[in-house]
């Protein structure tokens, strides 16, 4: 655990591989304004794993379009491997909250989707690597209307991790999944992040996943969100869920939380 | 159990023939010909070559009308809808023609194009024109972001976006569109025909009229019309179940 802060610390003062700096984001609709994300400064670096976590409504799937260069910021920039990000990137692949998986292609064609630069035989294999890792075997002829919900989430997490990128972001992506799956997947996750060391900013509701994946929580405010408290889970992988430390950390979350809605 | 209902819509449809055939020889007054008469009629127009003529005539001026208003409309109507702001400057445009019924073309048709196939083939060409656009329009409006934000993510060019992305997602609506134009276009072409033209099924119907009220020939040419309907209705339903596009019509 120590060893892992040493080696992460360094790198971390060193070379941010994301930074968000003062974003700010109002919607305008119909003449009225909202804010949604209110100065928004955020370190994340190479190969860490970071959870936004915060009341629904938010403005976490906002602050992650934003991140991801979907949405223009109103103020602000977002600069990755100190470039401004100026749109979305295959280096840097979503799994969306709506559910992304395209219902006109099979399993096989909805992973297959981003590997068009590959060879025949390099995507097929990668295809068939990775419906195996999600467990959808026998499924690659199917279409995604004769999936169940947790299949599709399954699917786009697959289609995601299928191109390899450097950078995933995650909103929700294990939302409908039953609490074994979900398991399951929180796994297959970490073990493809710590293998891989991609960086990954994974948006939840769910407070007990952030402290069981995330390197670091940021815990937003109610709407317009701001940052409201970054907690550091100093526990090493596997965790151990009932451990007093992971205890502590998750309760003083919830609190924060708590407090947060009183706001 | 299965034969049994299949042949169901059958027999309903020979019961009826029968009341009709009765009804008609009980009622003294002329005031539709039997169904006996009408397939009398049918036969007269075989014999006389005329019915295959007409069926061509009125196939062809549907097919020209028809394709021609999809080859524009629906490239139109997809970038309009992709670019919101032309879409909002060309709606009260779109809105005003949209209801004027392209039988009100019909002097305009015969001024610019004389009678003939040409002035038939316009009003035709207008008649599906309009609600093609309306379709691609809202077919583009109506993709989920998420598509195209995925799509995008994966570092698609405009023109991949485009074959990948848009046009699969658009492709379901395109072809339930097309059917209920299809459907218009046959109505337009026997309304055209019975004014700007002198061949086709429609023109069959008045010229029946016209020339010596025969009333068999005008129910005959009525029932052919509904039955081609029918065939080309079912043509495109079953465009619509290729295997291709199975997923857009099992509920999500
Ligand atoms: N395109 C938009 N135009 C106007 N308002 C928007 C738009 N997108 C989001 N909003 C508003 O911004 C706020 C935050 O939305 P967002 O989807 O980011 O919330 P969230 O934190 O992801 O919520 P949840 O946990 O329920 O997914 C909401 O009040 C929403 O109504
Ligand atoms: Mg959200």
């Amino acid at each position: 655990m120590a060893l892992r802060e040493v080696a992460l610390s360094p790198q971390r003062a060193l070379a941010a591989k994301l930074c968000v700096n003062h974003l700010s984001m109002v919607f305008t609709r119909d003449g009225k304004s909202t804010p949604v994300l209110q100065d928004i400064t955020l370190e994340v670096s190479e190969g860490e794993f970071v959870c936004l976590v915060g009341p629904s409504g938010c403005g976490k799937s906002t602050l992650l379009n934003a991140i991801g260069g979907l949405l223009a910021p109103t103020a602000g920039t977002v600069f990755i491997d100190n470039e401004a990000v100026r749109g979305p990137d295959p280096r840097r692949i979503f799994v969306f909250q709506e559910r992304g998986v395209f219902p006109w292609l099979t399993v096989e064609g909805n992973i297959a989707f981003g590997l068009f630069k590959l060879s025949r035989s390099e995507r097929e294999e990668r295809v068939a690597h990775y419906v195996k890792m999600v467990g959808l075997q026998g499924f690659e002829e199917a279409y995604p209307s004769e999936l169940s919900g947790g299949m599709k989430q399954r699917l786009e997490v697959a289609r995601a991790l299928a191109v390899n990128p450097d950078m995933l972001y995650l909103d929700e992506p294990f939302g409908a999944l039953d609490s074994i799956t979900r398991h399951i997947m929180r796994g297959e996750l970490l073990r493809i992040w710590e293998t891989e060391r991609k960086t990954i900013v994974f948006v939840t509701h769910d407070i007990d996943e952030a402290v069981q994946l995330a390197d670091r929580v940021v815990i937003l405010s109610a709407r317009p969100a701001a940052i409201q408290r970054i907690v550091n889970i100093d526990i090493s992988h596997p965790r151990d869920i009932s451990s007093p430390r992971y205890l502590e950390l998750r309760d003083g979350i919830l609190q924060q939380i708590g407090l947060a809605h009183k706001i | 159990m299965g034969l049994l209902v299949r042949l169901r819509p059958i027999a309903f449809i020979g019961t009826l023939l029968v009341l009709w055939q009765v009804a008609v020889s009980l009622n003294p007054v002329h005031i539709l010909p039997s169904p006996w008469g009408v397939m009398r009629g049918i036969v007269d127009l075989l014999h006389h070559g005329l019915l295959f003529k007409y069926v061509v005539a009125s196939l062809f001026r549907v097919s020209w009308g028809f394709s021609l208003a999809a080859i524009l409309a629906i490239p139109l109507g997809l970038a309009i809808g992709w670019y919101q702001r032309a879409n909002m400057a060309l709606h009260p445009l779109v809105q005003v023609f949209r209801p004027i019924s392209p039988l009100a073309w019909i002097p305009l048709a015969i001024l610019w194009f004389g009678v003939g196939d040409a002035a038939s083939i316009f009003l035709i060409f207008l008649g599906s024109f309009f609600p093609l656009l309306l379709t691609a329009i809202n077919a583009v409006r109506n993709i989920p972001a998420v598509y195209i934000s995925a799509g995008r993510n994966f570092g698609l060019r405009p023109v991949d976006l485009i074959f990948r992305v848009l046009y699969p997602s658009v492709v379901p609506q395109l072809l339930i569109g097309l059917r209920i134009t299809l459907g218009v276009a046959w109505l337009v072409v026997v309304a055209a025909e019975m004014i700007a033209v002198d061949s086709g099924l429609g023109f069959l119907i008045v010229d029946a009229r016209n020339a010596g009220n025969r009333y068999d020939l005008v129910v005959a040419g009525m029932m052919i019309i509904g039955l081609i309907g029918l065939l080309l209705d079912t043509g495109m339903r079953s465009l619509e179940n290729m295997k291709s596009f199975r997923w857009a019509y099992s509920e999500d």
